[in-house]
């Protein structure tokens, strides 16, 4: 398949320049953060200083943004994971009409720009008559959350093979029985592995959110309002650096869940 | 406690048989709430969607009149209008060109050099930028591009001041500065999707046979000739899936344009600032229209040339 006996270097050179691109940007993020400017984004920094730290930690809004994230986040995750996986069990042990048109609804809302989801729901609450709230955020984040679960659970059940099931029902277990001690364990790596994209994938949504949220404000929203009118730049930075890290884990430990069931 | 447990077993053992012997009943039971939501919460959103296009804004009271028109979309058509249109998709069209001609290189060693370890860390590398957060990767360029920033100083450094600002004057890509410029948002635009291109490419150029390359030389093409002949069209169906998402996102975003253009507006924009400060839902719900029928040109398109099969 591979012949590693013969790289052209100027395959290596555009390879490794690709990889800077995508790579280098968020360095020079982590940079911004010391610096002393706090007006410009002057380059070569001016100074270098640790004081942002501790101005965004004492940040009232920021931590309110933060927290609503994080809430939003956390519930969005938890319908996902409930709705992903009852799918994906479904799909995957029969054969009926409209399964496709199942698996197609659920990738519906990523295949979709964001910005359909989002005025789609937004003219729902608007012929409804409903406000803004903190679940009309929550249901734009977990209709587009489905899919991660479900794409996790359903590579992970292909992988497991039904005689273990089988073998549970013919040892006289109940299908109670069976889901909480075959499929569950089966599974579980794969819903934890699910479950930490959606989060990461709601934790940092803006577009729909832009559409759901009203007057409120997530820590996507925080940061969209500050790159449009850039009044607090340090602090900027140093959320960014925030989400940076608050996001690479889950995506990292999702990805070392389930790099075999690819 | 312990004369509980019985009669409690039985019950879920008779529950588990009753669903058991009703396999139709368990899988409705099973689908009931999933459905709801998608089915009722997010294609109803859809509808609302659709119905609100037929409605209009009464521009003396400036509330939504709830009757069938089509009046809305007859405004769909001004000149303003159709100016955001053709920026849009021009712009789409040469974000897609560009991410196909730096991803192809970076799949091609992926998927034809690397091996082991090192595959798998590439593999990583394309991925993490594709699920960390879009909108910090988009305020990096904000302090990358700025007129002070470090593009410019690397620039100054090189002496091609000169250049830069030749460049920048330009009509239609230049403007004051790289972050305000059609220039710069073409390049950030570039580096957001770069990885929905690398991707699918990567995933076609596995499926290349090894043997179709091999009698290809066999029969005496130079490795130019066989990459030309033979690897290119096997992965062009690849190429194509990755444009979709890149043309995709590119003609829904408000993002990038918002932080990096200057004041002419991209579709998403014009939907958000309808819906939002001028509360006209219809016209927004209407404008959505716009990259729904294009995309869905371009899906019919892609399909001929066998992108499906590539995703």
């Amino acid at each position: 398949m591979t012949n590693t006996s013969r790289k052209p270097p100027a395959l290596i050179i555009a390879t490794v320049g690709a990889l800077l691109f995508l790579h280098v940007p968020l360095a020079i993020i982590l940079l911004y953060s010391f610096t002393t400017d706090d007006r410009t984004y002057t380059f070569p920094l001016p100074g270098l200083t640790l004081r942002w730290f501790p101005t965004a930690w004492a940040r009232a809004d920021l931590w309110q943004a933060l927290w609503l994230s994080v809430k939003v986040a956390g519930v969005a995750t938890a319908i996902a994971l409930t709705l992903g996986s009852l799918i994906a069990l479904a799909i995957y042990r029969s054969k009926f009409f409209g399964r496709e048109a199942i698996s197609f609804l659920v990738i519906l809302p990523i295949a979709l720009p964001g910005i359909v989801t989002g005025i789609a729901l937004r003219s729902a609450l608007s012929l409804l008559d409903l406000n803004f709230s903190y679940w009309t955020i929550v249901v734009g984040h977990a209709t587009f959350c489905v899919v991660t679960v479900y794409n996790n659970v359903i590579a992970r059940l292909r992988r497991t093979s039904a005689s273990q099931i089988e073998a549970s029902m013919d040892l006289g277990a109940n299908s109670f029985q069976t889901f909480r001690y075959i499929v569950l364990p089966a599974i579980a790596t794969a819903l934890l592995a699910g479950g930490m994209l959606a989060f990461a994938l709601s934790f940092d949504e803006v577009i729909v959110t832009t559409f759901t949220a009203g007057q409120q404000a997530t820590l996507p929203i925080w940061i969209f309002s500050q790159l449009v009118r850039p009044r607090d730049r340090p602090v900027t930075n140093v959320v960014a650096v925030f989400v940076i890290a608050i996001t690479a884990i889950p995506i990292l430990l999702a990805h070392r869940l389930t790099s075999k069931d690819a | 406690m312990a004369t509980s447990s019985p009669t409690r077993k039985s019950l879920w053992h008779r529950l588990s048989t009753f669903f058991y012997l009703r396999p139709g009943l368990t899988l409705a039971a099973m689908l009931a709430a999933p459905l709801l939501w998608l089915g009722v919460v997010y294609v109803g959103s859809l509808f609302a969607l659709l119905l609100q296009s037929f409605f209009r804004l009464d521009d003396f009271t400036g509330q939504v009149v709830r009757r069938f028109t089509l009046y809305t979309y007859s405004q769909l058509f001004t000149a303003a209008n159709i100016d955001i249109m053709i920026r849009t998709s021009g712009m789409a069209a040469a974000v897609t060109l560009a991410c196909a001609l730096v991803a192809f290189p970076v799949a091609y060693y992926m998927a034809r050099h690397a091996e082991g370890r090192a595959k798998a860390a590439l593999y990583l590398a394309v991925l993490l930028p594709l699920w960390s957060s879009y909108l910090v990767r988009v305020y990096a360029w904000k302090l990358i591009l700025a007129k002070e920033g470090i593009v410019s100083w690397f620039i100054s450094q090189l002496r091609l001041d000169w250049a830069l600002d030749r460049i920048l004057q330009l009509p239609v890509i230049g403007g004051p500065s790289l972050s305000v410029s059609m220039l710069g948002m073409w390049l950030v635009f570039v580096y957001v999707w770069l990885p929905y291109m690398i991707l699918p490419i990567q995933a076609a150029l596995e499926r290349v046979p090894q043997s179709l390359i091999d009698a290809s030389g066999d029969l005496g093409a130079r490795p130019a000739e066989t990459f030309r002949k033979v690897i290119l069209p096997l992965a062009f169906p690849g190429v194509v899936a990755g444009s979709i998402f890149t043309f995709s996102l590119t003609l829904g975003d408000f993002i990038i344009p918002g932080t990096i253009g200057n004041s002419s507006y991209f579709l998403g924009q014009a939907v958000l600032s309808h819906q939002g400060t001028a509360g006209n839902v219809p016209m927004a719900a209407a404008l959505t229209a716009v990259p729904m029928v294009i995309m869905a040109v371009y899906l019919i398109i892609a399909k001929k040339l066998g992108a499906f099969e590539a995703l």
